[in-house]
């Protein structure tokens, strides 16, 4: 076996591949070869390393060089430099956007000092389309030890002290669900795991099965052994083509060591596990309408009870988490429940996976210890707002949650508190906002997205949340009255009282929490006819302020129609009744000349 | 492909295949362990620190010493190439010149096992920025 004294490991993540990194991978391959290194340099394609904006990265091992941005054609440079001389490419080195400092490696880097990596253990470390890999790293073995050493009771026990709660955005107790289904007769029941990730903006799921599947398969085996079943069904979007890809190799793998079919390990229990296409419908991610989904009926809701866990899938008990939570389970068996729950809060254990989007500086996939605060993930792991901005707002829980402010940025980041300030953990979406966005806007955003993703089955949603939408919308454009202020969170009150699932319970969140924190900024558009960020085109017009205008021409030769008149070295003219607002005049003026009136 | 039939072959499958990956689990925790940096350069290489890298890695793990073994760039001492520091948990590293197999096993015996300076060290006359 060679023995490699090197490791680079490239990200083969969605974001890092769409920006070329097989192309990186097979370039580095090729270098290491025709300098005769194969033996000693083994370059790996591993899962997400969580920092996406700076995709495509490398990683060198030992040395910990964090290589970000990196083109195919710097393979060359990586091999002959850093491989053969051990001398760093300093040009791909991160640079702290604050201190503008080159930073060499991932230890002294802001994005990852705060963070604890559980359900993300193995992604960016081993390759996940090689299972040796995840055996290394005690791969198999929490579900070798509860076949072998526990009874189910004994480990549905473990999952409860934990305190895991389902990281779908509920954050119902794994292991008291995992009881339910253990307790209910039935001669057939199910394990699902639910990776139907439809947030705007969020993509933890995904990357947790494109970095390391067999943590996935290996949990829910264990489930499956835990509550009695024998049959495990992945339902995941049609749209993650590299996740199926690698969930297909995996369960291929796993089948052959003998750890998924028939008699697994010699214990003589029998769990398979097979994937099940969703056509990528929001409301799917609703355990009830994906159980639909997988039976072949149109991906609705019903009413609970009955739960999963006493009639689901083919009316069978079946169990339903969703691909974080199973994502934590062998650790939890491994380490122990004590382990677990001596990281989070008093009521929420363990880490929470984020997705980190927006207005700021590191963008990318995170895990922090339940109780981190948001200014903590906002600040030193995100890096601040972009461009030295003021910070506005942070979305949490996608379009089920809630906009926070600055008055919230103190509090410890767990389900209750998140709740009790008017948002909610949901799968773990967190899109940061900056003083340029407007809150309405942001309100109606989502609100157009739970429009075109409800169902349709019951009214209030239906047409309560298209109601809301219009609402919005006449407010974006002027045109809302104090009435219409009034209606919007009586009608959001409704909605959330009278819905059918969750979708609908939550959708006016948005709504309410951006009434409750910036109401100013609603009275402004509705009494003043002001957007003060700028953003609704109704209520602004672009003007061009004389006195700074050095009549350069960059705004009229950027305008797209040609609305801007105007000689070289004199004062140029917007005309208004041409304009469409777009802003590329501001965008393109390096006088500060352009103004928004 | 043999199946694992037991959690007794799991573990021995799993003893087999954790060199794979030891260097990288290792590395994300570099403190507490012995670290080693060969200097890399072309006067370094010419010099035979390929051969005395090679023999690092191989012998800190045959004498079972949790260590990382990295190679470097140019680290100034041209004139007494190959050069290796070595860094003990805790302390600050010592740079050792003339480094050949004979004295890479004198560093491993006598520093790194019972932290013994040899002959020949050269005194560290630059800053790392961490």
């Amino acid at each position: 076996m060679a023995k490699f004294k090197m490791h680079m490991l490239v990200c083969g993540g969605t974001g890092c591949r769409a920006s070329s990194s097989d192309m990186l991978y097979k370039n580095l391959k090729k270098e290491v070869q025709e300098k005769g290194l194969e033996n000693e340099v083994q370059v790996v394609t591993t899962g997400c390393f969580g920092f996406c904006e700076q995709g495509p990265i490398v990683k060198m091992i030992p040395d910990n060089t964090f290589y970000v941005g990196v083109k195919p054609e710097d393979a060359i440079e990586i091999v002959a430099e850093h491989a053969i001389k051990g001398r760093k490419v300093n040009r791909l080195l991160y640079k702290d956007p604050v201190k503008k400092e080159q930073i060499p490696d991932s230890k002294h880097m802001g994005f990852y000092k705060k963070q604890i990596r559980i359900a993300l253990r193995n992604c960016g470390l081993i390759d996940p389309e090689n299972i040796s890999e995840y055996l290394a790293l005690d791969g198999y073995e929490a579900l070798g030890k509860v076949l072998m050493e526990m009874t189910p009771e004994e480990a549905i026990q473990e999952v409860i002290d934990s305190g895991l709660r389902g990281r779908g955005g509920g954050g119902f107790p794994t292991g008291v669900k995992w009881k339910i289904a253990h307790d209910v007769k039935g001669e057939q029941k199910y394990v699902v795991c639910n990776a139907d990730e439809g947030d705007p903006g969020a993509f933890m799921d995904r990357s947790i099965l494109e970095g390391d599947p067999h943590s996935v398969l290996e949990a829910m085996t264990i489930n499956g052994y835990c509550i009695g079943a024998t049959k495990g069904l992945i339902y995941i979007r049609a749209e993650y083509p590299l996740a199926i890809k690698r969930l297909k190799i995996a369960i291929e793998q796993a089948r052959e060591y003998g750890l998924l079919g028939e008699d697994i390990m010699g214990s003589g229990f029998n769990f398979d596990i097979e994937l099940r296409y969703g056509a990528g419908a929001f409301v799917c991610g609703e355990e009830t309408a994906l159980i639909h989904s997988m039976e072949g009926e149109r991906g609705e809701p019903t009413f609970k009870p009955p739960f999963p866990a006493q009639s689901g899938y083919l009316g069978m008990p079946t169990n339903v988490n969703n691909v974080e939570t199973y994502a934590n389970i062998p650790v939890i068996i491994n380490k122990g429940a004590k382990w677990f729950s001596s990281i989070g809060t008093e009521k929420s254990k363990g880490t929470k996976v984020f997705a980190l989007a927006g207005k700021i500086n590191n963008v990318g996939l995170i895990e922090v210890p339940m109780g981190i605060t948001l200014r903590e993930v906002i600040f030193e792991i995100g890096g601040g707002i972009k461009g030295g901005k003021k910070f506005k707002a942070v979305q949490t829980g996608g379009p089920s949650g809630g906009c926070l402010t600055e008055k919230h940025l103190d509090t410890p980041i767990d389900y209750d508190n998140l709740l009790a300030s008017g948002s909610m953990m949901g799968s773990g979406g967190m899109i940061v906002m900056d003083e340029d966005d407007c809150m309405v806007s942001v309100a109606k955003f989502y609100l157009d997205f739970t429009v075109e993703e409800s169902c349709g089955k019951c009214s209030p949603c239906r047409i309560g949340n298209k109601r809301l939408y219009e609402i919005l919308d006449k407010i974006t454009k002027g045109q809302g009255t104090m009435e219409d202020l009034d209606k919007l969170r009586n009608l959001s009150q409704v909605i959330k009282d009278t819905s059918l699932c969750g979708l609908g319970q939550t959708s006016p969140n948005p709504v309410l929490s951006t009434l409750d924190n910036f109401y100013d900024e609603y009275l402004a558009h509705v009494t003043e006819q002001k957007c003060f960020a700028g953003q609704c085109k109704d209520l602004i017009r672009y003007e061009i302020i004389p006195e700074n205008c050095v009549g350069c021409t960059a705004c009229a030769r950027n305008c797209p129609v040609n609305c801007i008149a105007g000689e070289r070295k004199q004062v140029h003219l917007i005309d208004q009744s041409l304009c469409i607002k777009c802003g590329a005049c501001m965008e393109k003026c390096k006088f500060n000349a352009v103004t928004i009136i | 492909m043999t199946k694992i039939k037991s959690l007794a072959d799991l573990k021995k499958m799993k003893a087999d295949l954790q060199s794979q990956i030891a260097l990288r689990e290792k590395s994300d925790n570099p403190e507490g362990r012995v670290q080693v940096r060969v200097a890399m350069a072309t006067c370094g290489i010419a010099s035979g620190a390929k051969e005395v890298m090679e023999f690092l890695i191989d012998e800190l793990e045959k004498r079972n010493i949790d260590a990382i073994v990295s190679q470097t760039g140019c680290m100034g001492y041209c004139y007494a190439e190959p050069t290796v520091e070595v860094t003990l948990p805790n302390q600050d590293p010592v740079v050792f010149g003339y480094v050949d197999k004979k004295k890479a096993d004198d560093i491993i015996e006598k520093y790194i096992k019972t932290g013994e300076l040899l002959e020949g060290i050269i005194p560290v006359n630059y800053e790392k920025i961490d």
